[in-house]
């Protein structure tokens, strides 16, 4: 790519902007986490409305209505001027999974936050980055009120490898969030200097 | 390009189809497709504002600095779809280059990796 422009405002070094993922069920804090760490900003994007989605949104009246208006967030990180890490919550439900395609490619990593009274709503975004070999750690958003498992009980539940990071965190604070993100980022590197690269496209 | 098979929409479709107006209809842009982070700069001053629709304009004055794809979308408050669209308009007109981070070329390379995992640190 022609990035080496030099005829364009403030084009000295590259504006590096980097994408991290947040999945899981609905409700689980993914808004809050970001929230937490950065400045949301909302976007609007556009969903075909596929079977799955007929049968749970009411279509009655518009019939012929084949795409719906999504709200979806992301926050900003502003690491450095030229460095901008930017955190897209992804909705749950696999009837999303066309805008996590999107999403995923060149992502640098993935965070399933999950809640353990519902730790199946984590189900198909574990199943997805498994598959696609994108690189996640998990989260367990501490509720009040939720039981505390051991994190070694979830690994079982979510039949997770015994590498994969599974951390507890309140998606409320900061400090918590940003170790969260650190968490991820640390698992990617060792990932990294694990296999080589390998021919995902 | 419309096709006969597409199906059209009606005034009963809703919210998604006003927004397309602005691009008379049009739900796929032209040339190669970018990511949701690619940066988008506007190249130079345009000298004929008032060719352009005011959407346009917005978009363009909002990559007069490096600034990606979801940014400006959110900014001007319109669907992505349509922003997409608009983009790779002005990028025809060769009023803004969007560029693919070279990051995304493969996985993030571990000397970013540990830029991120300092600068996270550093918050």
């Amino acid at each position: 790519m022609d990035y080496g422009v030099s005829d364009v405002a403030g084009g000295d070094r590259q504006y590096r902007a980097i994408k991290i993922l947040l999945a899981g069920g609905f409700g689980v804090g993914k808004t809050t986490l970001v929230g937490a760490v950065s400045e949301i900003r909302p976007l609007r994007t556009e969903e075909p409305l596929t079977e799955g989605s007929l049968r749970t949104d009411s279509t009655v009246g518009v019939e012929g209505k084949t795409t719906t208006t999504v709200a979806m967030d992301f926050g900003r990180i502003s690491l450095r001027s030229d460095l901008v890490l930017y955190l897209f919550g992804t909705p749950g439900q696999q009837r999303f999974w066309f805008m996590w395609d999107e999403l995923a490619i060149g992502a640098l990593g993935a965070v399933v936050l999950a809640d353990t009274r519902r730790l199946a709503d984590s189900f198909p975004a574990i199943d997805y980055f498994e598959r696609r070999q994108i690189p996640f750690i998990v989260a367990l958003n501490c509720f009040e009120g939720a039981r505390r498992y051991e994190t070694e009980d979830v690994r079982l539940a979510l039949d997770l490898d015994p590498d994969l990071p599974i951390i507890l965190c309140d998606a409320r604070s900061k400090e918590s969030a940003k170790e969260v993100l650190i968490a991820l980022v640390e698992h990617v590197l060792v990932t990294a200097s694990e296999e080589p690269l390998s021919g995902i496209a | 390009m419309p096709s006969n098979d597409e199906r059209w929409l009606d005034a009963e479709a809703g919210p998604v189809v006003r927004p397309y107006a602005l691009t008379q209809g049009r739900t796929r842009h032209t040339g190669d497709s970018f990511d949701l982070v690619a940066t988008v700069m506007a190249t130079r001053i345009f000298g004929d504002p008032s060719s352009l629709a005011p959407e346009h304009i917005s978009v363009l004055q909002l990559a007069r600095v490096p600034t990606t794809v979801a940014d400006i979308a959110s900014d001007v408050d319109l669907p992505l779809g349509v922003v997409r669209i608009i983009l790779a308009d002005l990028r025809e007109l060769g009023l803004v280059v969007i560029s693919t981070p070279v990051v995304m070329a493969e996985r993030v390379d571990k000397h970013t990796l540990r830029e991120v995992l300092n600068g996270l640190r550093g918050l």
